[in-house]
């Protein structure tokens, strides 16, 4: 048995080793430091940009691309600044984020729900990324929220519009500027009706997942309290490419009215179905048969061509306005890339400056700082009007554009005319509404 | 009774487009022996011949407008086609009727790509198992319509057809039926009778041609036609550039039904192998046959009252799996397909 001696230079040794040993993980990791999941080293910031950039809505997917870089470059204080000028909130230097360099990576979401999750799964475990953004479909946006959710990042959603992203499924890390189902069937409805009477009876033709489901319900919800009827409503499952089948029963249903709640490819090909049968040419119940797409995008409108003409939707933004945010945002894009943006464009473009302003005015990329920041936020400047995060749901309260396909375009961007730009209080509600009900924010996850 | 009339048309017409695709596969099945899954490449193919003369006449003089404005507040761009500033009304009708063009224009486009592929390609595979042949012609279609999406995009391109032939018809009031009770759009009328005629000439240039004797020929026993001092190979490549230009002149025509994009072979690519199979592999008239009967089913089974009725019984809906469902009935019932022979792909 031997007797332990501990003298006074063994004492000052062994106690640095351990004082040592106790703070390397603090050193390594400046997360674990920090208290959050990525936190910025060496003067530079991740941002996370998840977008399809193959598969059928990559054409968006680059278009959101362009726009993300459009505003990382601004956010450095490179090119014009774009509605870094316009935003009310004054907080964007042109330094970055909180001093730190903005630089980005990309993930391809293939607008598949698992690829979508692992490629941002990479960008935050590999990459570093402290924010995630993008996206062109509701059950991905929806899939990477709770992604984020758990893995302690904020994610800020790009184009997707069905209730239950801050619905049911909504998450405290997960923020959407973009408008929803229920929105644009209170925008639309009362137009509707104005244009078309209130003794109608519509047959809804529905895409078959979680964006179809809630859009459906809206519209027929809204369009039922303006006196119309609902015929039937048929589900058509995602993968159909030829719609022929479904529109050819609508003419002898009894109804005189049309509802594609579709979106992307489905949208295109049901829409030139629909006119191929030459619904917008016959006249039902003594009416003229009317078709209406309740979410329009101006890349839809293109690959639609002229069938669009005179078909009422909605929108969430349009590069017509005439607002000084939104000529500064058609200017700082169209310099940059020769043709004006698109709604998916300005929805991540905004996205991104509103994220960064919340680390300014948070004074941390801690999400669950950035969160605080976010919820209840209220600005203007961006393009929709005097806009408000809801803290209760992280929805985005704004204007909604409803639009018709244009008669006579002017060029190949001019597809869509606003018809109607439908004040804020129109396409409110509760935050306990039926539509959105079932889930529950939770609490904001900052990752470790 | 208009409602069942109205999806059999409906039917004929989706039939169609998969009887020229999976008759484009028998031939080269038959011919060749080669499994080729980029079949449907080649109908998307040819849907983007269909594209790219329309936008090559399209190209356009562009003067400046001073009076209009672009979106940036530079002056409007005014674009005038050269076709016509050099050919006037020929060269109006000439984009009107760019459909027509397309197809002139698309077969010996689509039979050179043919032939280029089996010579550059697919001969390499002839000897070799079914399973590389699929991959190398599966993967042949990737690499097409990567090509495709890289030079066209992902977003679907609108094509017109002429004016002509645009809108619907009252095919109800055609048979004796109520006003309105069954319209059908003109174009899917066209498309119809524009593959019958299609289907019509390939069998009777395999039924009375000479050459199409020798192919017949050599389908059943190509060793034999061989000894007999004829060169089976050349010929059995014209066939390929032959079903090459069946499929695309199937994409070209169906531009106007749907936009094109650059996924629509895959798309069609599936449905067509499962035709060929329920029609019997080898199996020209089988292959026909199979396709105009899975997409009448695929109609049917898309009528709101057979879904609501399969609704009621608590299944789920059955439109997009009827044609599985059918081919594993006549599978098990009719091992060889409908008008399958034996021997095909048996050893």
């Amino acid at each position: 048995m031997s007797k332990l001696i501990m003298n006074r230079r063994g004492l000052l040794k062994t106690g640095a080793a351990v004082g040592a040993g106790m703070a390397m993980p603090t050193i390594l990791t400046a997360a674990s430091h920090a208290g959050y999941t990525n936190a910025p080293t060496n003067g530079t910031v991740t941002l996370g940009f998840n977008v399809p950039q193959t598969g059928p809505y990559a054409d968006e997917g680059a278009d959101e691309l362009r726009a993300y870089m459009l505003a990382v470059k601004h956010l450095n204080g490179e090119g014009d600044g774009g509605m870094m000028n316009t935003f009310s909130s004054k907080e964007l230097k042109g330094n970055g984020i909180l001093g730190n360099k903005v630089e980005y990576v990309t993930g391809d979401t293939q607008t598949k729900s698992d690829a979508a999750r692992a490629s941002a799964q990479s960008m935050i475990q590999k990459d570093g990324a402290v924010m995630i953004t993008g996206g062109s479909s509701s059950g991905v946006a929806i899939a990477v929220q709770g992604l984020c959710q758990e893995a302690g990042v904020i994610f800020m959603a790009g184009l997707t519009h069905s209730n239950d992203t801050t619905g049911k499924d909504k998450k405290a890390n997960g923020f959407r500027h973009f408008f929803n189902g229920y929105m644009s069937a209170a925008a639309l409805a009362p137009v509707l009706a104005d244009m078309y009477g209130t003794d109608r009876t519509a047959y809804h033709l529905t895409a078959d997942y979680t964006w179809g489901w809630t859009q459906q319900e809206s519209i027929q919800a809204a369009t039922e309290a303006k006196g119309w009827q609902t015929a039937a409503n048929v589900l058509t499952p995602l993968t159909t490419t030829d719609f022929s089948s479904y529109v050819a029963p609508v003419l002898n249903s009894g109804a005189d009215v049309l509802v594609l709640n579709h979106y992307g490819g489905n949208m295109i090909n049901s829409l030139t179905s629909a006119v191929q049968f030459g619904l917008r040419d016959k006249m039902v119940n003594g009416k003229n048969f009317e078709i209406v797409v309740p979410l329009y995008s101006r890349l839809m409108a293109s690959g639609a061509g002229e069938n669009v003409k005179g078909i009422f939707g909605s929108t969430n933004w349009h590069w017509s306005l005439q607002d000084e945010a939104s000529i500064a945002f058609v200017q700082s894009f169209g310099q940059e890339y020769g043709f004006p943006p698109s709604q998916a464009a300005h929805t991540v473009y905004c996205q991104t400056l509103l994220y960064a302003d919340a680390c300014e005015r948070a004074g941390t990329h801690n999400p669950c700082g950035v969160a605080e920041a976010l919820e209840g936020f209220k600005f203007s400047g961006l393009g929709n009007g005097d806009v408000e995060y809801r803290a209760e749901d992280h929805q985005c309260f704004k204007d909604v554009l409803v639009v018709k396909g244009k008669e006579n375009p002017t060029s190949e961007f001019d597809l869509l005319e606003v018809v109607q730009v439908t004040p804020r209080a129109q396409v409110e509600y509760a935050v306990d509404h039926p539509m959105f009900a079932g889930g529950a924010l939770g609490a904001c996850n900052p990752g470790s | 009774m208009d409602a069942i009339l109205l999806q059999i048309l409906n039917g004929i017409d989706k039939g169609s487009a998969y009887a020229l695709i999976a008759l484009g596969l028998t031939l080269i099945f038959g011919t060749l022996g080669v499994v080729n899954f980029a079949h449907g490449a080649l109908f998307m193919v040819g849907a983007f011949v269909a594209v790219t003369v329309g936008k090559v006449l399209e190209i356009s003089k562009i003067t400046l407008d001073p009076t209009k404005t672009d979106f940036l507040g530079n002056p409007a761009k005014i674009k005038t086609p050269y076709v016509t500033e050099w050919f006037g009304d020929f060269g109006l009708w000439m984009i009107e009727w760019s459909v027509l063009v397309s197809v002139i224009v698309g077969i010996p486009i689509m039979i050179l790509i043919g032939i280029i592929m089996e010579r550059g390609l697919i001969k390499h595979f002839y000897n070799r198992p079914h399973a590389d042949q699929i991959l190398v012609t599966f993967g042949l279609a990737i690499v097409l319509q990567e090509v495709i999406k890289a030079v066209y995009g992902a977003n679907p391109i609108p094509q017109s057809a002429p004016e002509l032939l645009k809108g619907s018809v009252d095919f109800g009031v055609m048979v004796g039926m109520a006003e309105n009770s069954v319209i059908y759009p003109l174009w899917r009328l066209v498309y119809f009778c524009f593959s019958a005629i299609l289907i019509g000439g390939v069998f009777a240039f395999l039924r009375f041609t000479t050459f199409g004797m020798v192919v017949r020929a050599g389908m059943a026993d190509r060793e034999t036609v061989g000894l007999l001092g004829i060169n089976i190979d050349k010929r059995f490549t014209i066939m390929f550039g032959v079903a090459a230009a069946v499929a695309g002149l199937a994409g070209v025509m169906y531009t106007p039904i749907n936009p094109p994009n650059y996924h629509m072979g895959m798309d069609f690519l599936v449905l067509s192998f499962v035709v060929v199979v329920v029609g019997g592999m080898g199996s020209l008239p089988g292959a026909v046959a199979a396709g105009f009967l899975l997409g009448i089913l695929e109609s049917f089974a898309s009528m709101p009252l057979i879904k609501d009725a399969i609704a009621a019984i608590g299944l789920p809906s059955i439109d997009q799996i009827i044609i599985y469902l059918v081919a594993v009935i006549v599978l098990l019932v009719r091992p060889r397909g409908l008008m399958g022979k034996a021997g095909m792909m048996e050893d």
